[in-house]
């Protein structure tokens, strides 16, 4: 199926106080409609995951660099976030807790400044193996300096000092989480407006022709070297938020799991969209506190999707959603409803006969004292039985042959549609 | 101030053992406008990278308006007043055409590295664009993303970012290559107008261009300028015939044009 | 003394594994222009699946085999999945091998296990192949094999360096010499040899694209599971070694100069050595200096990185090589490539 290239950037509906005033309330009203502390936490995450989703964006779908070692800026921020804690609760600094994340920024600032310059000489994938270089390098520290990192334990904290504000001690964590969406909020617009800035601009240049930039006056390692620091700061925020959130901040801040995490997400959520990388940020939390709960093979389907992903749709959830918006505004989705129903209909048999025997080997791996049946949504299945494996094998296997069925007049109702939608395009410029 | 704008002086070029450029000499006044021919492989293209700093001279030494700019960065040679344009259409391919006129002149209105100002308030800048836009004639794809261009578009999208930042020495480098004689025609127009008061080196493969846009002929043979006059006198100019008769010739026996 | 030499040993195989593994990264890189993110993966492929194997026909057999299987996988992969994104540029190929690395890693503890698995080297492998005894008064020598216990003692030490090391090194050496070889007296290597340094050159030659790319990668994991083999038998077969090895394979390729052979060879074999050599040293900065007549102890500022010892530190010296690297000579030991 080709999917077309989106050369139509559709302004926001209604406008930007629209969208910005229901981005600030949606943020302000969630936490009353789910209310359990499970949500709350979930939440809190969520908002410290978008900041630091969408600084990694700045690298990579806005400068077209490929860092697989940002974590590194955003635990460097937890750690001084959370020792600038410790200094305040000793009563050697006076610092309001509720502008601790900032000293997480420039921490992530600072850093960034330092190990930016020789990050950012190369580009591409040299630039890609520098920045993990540089994380294991942060992360190998990490084991040698205890009295910084605080060792196997980490370094821990407490959010509650002194005397609430106004009833505000970021106790509860309720408070916190309104801490977080204010940070969110101010960070989100910040890192947006920053795309409509010459350096913001300058940047999206780089990414599309580094060479040219050169000959219109700019240096185009000037360029990545700053966004590289602004990206840096955001990332500190995140991590200092993080530092209050869990009032504990361990070597794994910095770890190469947590990169790759950032990358993996930013790039389900969508690169080329400014908002892809908050659809990351959910996804990212869903998937770390809910699915690893679910399954224990929540990391394999993680790889299988981002590598489906990769294959056949680079530009993400963002841009998947983004082209059927477009089909929308000329009003002819609804003629791909039944094809998306017959798709739908068949990746769900794949994914249950795929998933139902993924379940079962692991069941067999790693539960095997609990014997072979297991409960599979709602079902018992007998891992042990030939038939059990066969029948999963043939749904998936239906599944599959489905898909590429109705794909093919799927892939032709697409085409068609994208063709009528260039013509009228056309038609509405030549008027 | 010089009164030479650009200045050859005995430059070479060498990638690993082949010389490419082998002692060019050439010294272009302001506001001269310049056609440099010569037969493929001569090394059109390797100077005009070498003026611009794509790479550096072997040896010799090369000036913009008396100041020596061999082994300066391109974006400090662009700096300096002198921009260029590339044979393959070297576009930002994801911004719209607006977009990539408008970043092709921030630098030279001062904007640097700002992120603490809106691209919308940019009044000047944004004139400015809009000025390059109609210009080339691309008003009408003034949103389009660079890469849905046509062919044509995107040429006169090349020179609108090659002439946007307001340089006052142009190198154009094959513009019109792959057009058709019509297209051609409205280009050379385009060409003459936008870079009205400007020194102008075109590396131009069609005669017709280059006698119609063209003050002075430099004739690039073997990588040496062995001639560097007024089109009638080129014409006439023992040398290049031998070098163009030569080498239409050799075109000719191997079953060329 | 001893002690010294066996490092020094030590340190030369690790770096000519290394290398192993480093050369069909710079190759795949050179020829393909991507950079497999997962080439750590096959390697770990190749050591587990030589344990199964030689479970079944022996190890020497397995020793053949096990690389062409995981060769087989790689080029299955290249043509199924690499090549479909071959035409969206480099960074999504990187993507695709990072995504992989995944998927294997979770593979092979599906498969296998998530415990470290117990893969024995051969009979003929086992036991030490030499061992250097330093008896005070007397200085150094060397027997072959297993110094008896006698030698060992009152006084003298002994130092044993394992066979499966010193075979670890002859293969690396034996493929170093056929690498070389191939690259400069076959056609196809002539072709290698281009690619390394201009890669267009190789696609306007007229072959089989595609299938020059499937055999170029199937044969670059090839390696790594041959490396597989080997480091599966004398280090610890388990899930974490694949990201063990893997960041500092890249350091390598970086160090060395991007799409250099002969950099990749050098900067494994100072790698290799970086890594082993300052194990023995027990010594810190704050040792150095304080041997110097000055006395910093605990109240120093500074004191938390003044009094690591270089033991301590050597996992950290390749990646500060790499920083160092990149400010003092960005394009590596022998890059003739911009990356």
């Amino acid at each position: 199926m080709s999917l077309p290239t989106i050369s139509y950037r559709p302004k926001p509906f209604g406008g930007p106080w629209v969208v910005w005033g229901g981005f600030a309330l949606v943020l302000a009203v969630v936490p009353l409609l789910w209310t359990s502390s499970f949500a709350q936490t979930m939440l809190s995450q969520i908002g410290i995951a978008i900041i630091a989703c969408l600084a990694y964006n700045m690298l990579l779908g806005q400068g077209g660099m490929l860092s697989f070692g940002h974590a590194v800026y955003s635990g460097l921020g937890s750690f001084l976030a959370m020792h600038t804690l410790n200094l305040v609760s000793a009563g050697k600094l006076s610092v309001p807790v509720s502008l601790i994340p900032l000293v997480g920024g420039l921490s992530g600032l600072l850093f960034a400044a330092l190990l930016g310059w020789v990050t950012t000489k190369k580009s591409g994938t040299t630039f890609a193996m520098i920045t993990m270089g540089v994380g294991e390098l942060v992360w190998s520290m990490s084991l040698m300096i205890p009295e910084f990192f605080g060792g196997e334990g980490g370094v821990s904290g407490n959010r509650v000092v002194g005397q609430a504000v106004m009833g505000i001690s970021f106790g509860p964590q309720i408070q916190v989480y309104y801490l977080i969406a204010v940070y969110c909020f101010l960070s989100t617009a910040a890192m947006y407006a920053l795309t409509q800035t010459p350096l913001g601009r300058m940047l999206n240049a780089v990414r599309d022709n580094p060479e040219r930039v050169e000959f219109i006056g700019y240096s185009t390692q000037n360029v990545r070297y700053l966004a590289f620091v602004i990206s840096g700061f955001f990332a500190g925020v995140a991590g200092g938020l993080g530092a209050l959130n869990f009032e504990i901040v361990t070597a794994e801040v910095v770890g190469a799991a947590r990169s790759g995490a950032y990358l993996l997400f930013v790039f389900l959520g969508g690169a080329t969209f400014f908002f892809g990388p908050i659809l990351g940020a959910v996804l990212m939390v869903i998937a770390l506190v809910l699915l690893s709960e679910l399954t224990k093979a929540w990391l394999l389907y993680l790889g299988l999707v981002f590598l489906l992903m990769v294959m056949y749709a680079p530009g993400g959830l963002a841009s998947l959603i983004m082209m059927n918006v477009r089909v929308a505004m000329f009003g002819k989705l609804r003629r791909l409803l039944p094809g998306y129903a017959g798709l739908a209909v068949a990746s769900v048999l794949a994914f249950l006969g795929a998933s139902a025997m993924i379940e079962m080997l692991y069941h067999l791996q790693l539960n095997a004292a609990l014997g072979p049946v297991m409960h599979f949504m709602g079902i018992s299945l007998d891992a042990g039985s030939v038939l059990t494996w066969l029948g999963a094998l043939a749904v998936m296997a239906l599944g599959v042959a489905l898909f590429a069925w109705r794909q093919r007049s799927f892939s032709q109702t697409w085409n068609t549609i994208a063709e009528e939608i260039e013509h009228e395009t056309k038609m509405r410029e030549a008027v | 101030m010089s009164e030479f704008a650009v200045e050859l002086l005995d430059v070479h070029k060498r990638f690993g053992k082949t010389e490419i450029i082998r002692g060019a000499q050439l010294q272009v006044k302001p506001g001269e406008r310049v056609a440099i021919i010569g037969p493929n492989g001569a090394g059109k293209s390797t100077l005009f990278n070498l003026i611009s700093g794509r790479f550096g001279p072997s040896s010799g030494q090369i000036k913009l308006n008396g100041q020596r700019i061999d082994g300066l960065t391109p974006f400090e040679i662009n700096r300096r007043g002198l921009s260029r344009s590339f044979q393959v259409s070297n576009l930002f391919t994801r911004l719209s055409v607006f977009e990539n006129l408008r970043c092709a002149v921030l630098w030279s209105m001062g904007y640097r590295y700002a992120f603490w100002k809106f691209l919308s308030r940019l009044d000047d800048a944004n004139a400015r664009a809009e000025q390059v836009l109609s210009m080339i004639k691309l008003d009408r794809r003034r949103d389009h993303l660079a890469m849905n261009l046509t062919y044509a578009e995107q040429r006169a999208l090349e020179i609108g970012i090659t002439i946007a930042g307001g340089s006052n020495v142009i190198l154009l480098d094959e513009p019109t290559a792959g057009m058709s004689k019509s297209e051609t025609t409205r280009f050379i127009q385009l060409i003459r107008e936008v870079t009205e008061g400007k020194t102008l080196l075109t590396v131009e493969h069609d005669m017709g261009v280059v006698f119609g846009l063209a003050d002075k002929i430099a004739v690039l043979v073997y990588g040496e300028v062995i001639a560097f006059d007024t089109p009638e006198a080129v014409r006439a100019n023992a040398r290049v015939q031998e070098a163009y008769l030569g080498s239409v010739l050799a075109d000719q026996q191997a079953g060329g044009h | 003394m001893d002690q010294i030499l066996i490092n020094l040993l030590n340190g030369i195989s690790s770096g000519l594994l290394l290398f192993m593994l480093s050369s069909g990264l710079t190759l795949i890189f050179s020829m393909m222009g991507v950079l497999n993110f997962a080439h750590a993966s096959f390697y770990m492929i190749g050591a587990y699946v030589a344990y199964s194997l030689t479970a079944v026909i022996g190890f020497w057999p397995a020793l053949f085999i096990a690389p062409v299987a995981v060769g087989v996988m790689g080029a299955f992969f290249e043509s199924t999945a690499l090549r479909r994104v071959h035409k969206f540029g480099h960074v999504p190929e990187l993507l695709i091998t990072f995504g992989l690395s995944y998927v294997v890693l979770e593979v092979v503890q599906l498969v296998w296990g998530r415990t470290p698995l117990q893969f024995n080297p051969p009979e003929l492998l086992q036991g030490p192949a030499f061992t250097l005894i330093q008896t005070p008064g007397q200085g150094l020598s060397v027997a072959l094999g297993a110094a008896s216990d006698a030698l060992c003692q009152g006084g003298a030490q002994c130092s044993r360096f394992p066979l499966t090391r010193a075979f670890m090194m002859g293969v690396a050496l034996l493929m170093l010499v056929s690498l070389w070889l191939l690259l400069t007296r076959t056609r196809i290597g002539l072709v290698i040899q281009a690619s390394l340094t201009h890669p267009e050159a190789v696609e306007a030659l007229g072959h089989n694209v595609p299938k020059v790319f499937m055999m170029v990668f199937g044969s670059g994991c090839a390696l790594a599971g041959l490396a597989g083999v080997i480091g599966g038998i004398t280090f610890i077969t388990e899930p974490a070694m694949a990201a063990v090895v893997g960041s500092i394979i890249f350091v390598v390729v970086v160090v060395g100069g991007m799409g250099s052979l002969a950099g990749a060879f050098a900067a494994s074999i100072l790698i290799g050595l970086l890594q082993t050599l300052p194990l023995t040293v027990d010594a810190s900065l704050a040792d150095a200096v304080n041997r110097l007549g000055a006395h910093v102890g605990p109240q120093t500022p500074g004191w938390p990185l003044l009094r690591i010892t270089l033991a301590q530190a050597a996992p950290i010296l390749p990646y500060l090589l790499l920083v160092l690297m990149l400010i003092f000579r960005p394009k590596g030991l022998l890059g003739t490539r911009e990356g």
